[in-house]
């Protein structure tokens, strides 16, 4: 097995944690993905942006491994993720282990949420600590404790989450993953299943991380809250980053027609 | 003309059927016992992504819930003395013929209970960085178990009512006994009728039972 280096273009960021390059991915016959080199470095904040099945979720999806990239690889800190077959290089194999580890620094909310429902608010969030980190219960807890306080939930420590709105639900989810304490956190449009008036109180949570400096990949439909939130928009669609630059560059003056066609689709209702 | 019903002898023998409940009970609660650790193999084996642990378990089940059970009774134990030269006690090859059938049905019971768990559930789970042992034990299997009740309960009844054929191979079992009784008394109506009591009364309680595990179960909710 060889570790083949990886090209990515010069940038005067801090040395990138993740790397992606040639990133392909198929579902049956259907191309999601059709190439992709991208990189993120510490302090990063990546909005991705696009329609519907234009492949934004199945890219962040790739990144964790919820999906299996078809083709292309992944680095973390350098070092290419999976060995390829031999004399195959499109072939590539995961060990499980290698993704458990690969999850573990890149954390990740979803848009249904997905807390685990026979486990009270406080059992969720120390769940992966336990589980995964192996951490004792007591210092667990203490720090679900502290993340849950950080997203407004520390007086619904005892309450299974059936019983919580979808925003706090969702506030618990960012907890959870906090815990965690992992070096990327990738969202998945995390407020579009949520109702409008709870979409507030998620986002508010967000922008806090960012505050903090955190890397943050989001997956989302609410532009004005991706123009405050990144340092980098992307705009995909067909599966290629189409447009890429800043919330300025992007966003307010788009250069491609595609991404301005799109824009305005947004904005047609604003008032 | 009407029949004179006549339960005097049969009562009178109360023993002898006593003692096929009393083995009816043994054999069930050994064969279920034995069922689940099949069905449970049986499960993950069909869950696994390797194709070469699915595929036997799929036959397997696929023997079972194909045949008759009468036949896996004769095969453990008129086939296996002439193919193998193994001879087994009528209990033991009832007790292996029940467990291996109700073993395929009993993978079914689990194997749809864990997909019954929603994606979102396993995506939770591995994106904390779970491996598959871990995400089983700690987040399906939990809540699976509680969907699993009520289908392993009907599996459980099936079982116990399969348990009469074992009287086939001469083990002392309820129907069994009730033969030797009427070949007594001469009072089939009567015998198959305190039977057929018997069975409703010891099936009742165990879906009483059943019922107060599934709400220990569920409280959580």
């Amino acid at each position: 097995m060889q570790a083949e280096p990886l090209s990515m273009p010069e940038s005067t960021l801090p040395p990138p944690i993740l790397q992606v390059s040639g990133l392909h991915k198929w579902f049956g016959s259907l191309h999601v993905l059709r190439g992709i080199d991208f990189s993120v470095a510490a302090g990063e904040r990546v909005a991705i942006i696009g329609g519907s099945g234009s492949g934004k979720s199945t890219f962040l999806r790739c990144l964790n491994f919820m999906e299996m990239p078809t083709a292309g690889r992944i680095a973390l800190d350098g070092t290419p993720l999976g060995r390829a077959a031999a004399g195959r290089p499109d072939e590539v194999r995961y060990p499980e282990g290698e993704l458990c580890q690969v999850r573990e620094r890149v954390g990740m909310v979803f848009q249904q949420f997905n807390l685990f429902p026979h486990m009270t608010v406080l059992e969720n969030a120390m769940e992966g600590l336990v589980t995964v980190k192996r951490m004792k219960k007591a210092e667990a807890r203490e720090r679900a404790l502290r993340e849950l306080d950080k997203v407004g939930l520390g007086g619904k420590t005892d309450v299974y989450p059936g019983r919580l709105s979808g925003g706090q639900q969702q506030r618990v989810a960012i907890a959870r993953a906090l815990a965690m304490e992992p070096e990327i956190l990738l969202f998945d449009e995390p407020t579009s299943s949520l109702d409008p008036e709870l979409v507030g109180e998620v986002l508010r949570v967000i922008r806090q991380l960012a505050e903090e400096g955190r890397t943050m990949l989001l997956v989302t439909h609410e532009l004005g809250f991706a123009y405050h939130f990144a340092t980098k928009v992307i705009f995909l669609a067909d599966g290629v980053f189409h447009e890429v630059g800043t919330p300025d560059e992007v966003l307010k003056h788009p250069r491609q027609e595609r991404t301005r066609a799109f824009l305005e689709r947004f904005t047609e209702f604003s008032f | 003309m009407t029949y004179q019903w006549d339960f005097s002898p049969v009562l009178m023998r109360w023993p002898l059927l006593l003692d096929g409940l009393l083995n009816t009970v043994k054999i069930a609660a050994i064969a279920i016992l034995f069922g689940v650790m099949v069905g449970l193999v049986l499960a993950l084996l069909r869950l696994s992504p390797r194709r070469y642990l699915r595929l036997p378990a799929a036959v397997f089940v696929e023997f079972y819930r194909n045949t008759p059970p009468i036949v896996h009774f004769f095969w453990f134990f008129y086939a296996l003395p002439v193919v193998l030269n193994i001879s087994l006690d009528p209990l033991v090859a009832a007790v292996l013929a029940l467990s291996t059938q109700s073993g395929a049905f009993y993978a079914e019971v689990f194997r749809g209970g864990i997909q019954s768990i929603e994606r979102g559930q396993w995506e939770g789970a591995r994106a904390l960085g779970m491996s598959h042992t871990q995400l089983m034990r700690r987040i399906v299997l939990p809540q699976a178990a509680t969907r699993m009740i009520a289908p392993f309960v009907e599996r459980s009844f099936e079982l116990i009512k399969t348990t009469a054929l074992a009287s086939t191979l001469a083990y002392g079992e309820l129907l069994y006994q009730a033969m030797m009784v009427n070949s007594e008394t001469f009072r089939p109506l009567e015998v198959y009728t305190a039977v057929a009591l018997l069975y409703l009364v010891l099936l009742v309680s165990c879906s009483a039972l059943a019922r107060l595990a599934e709400a220990r179960l569920v409280a959580y909710r």
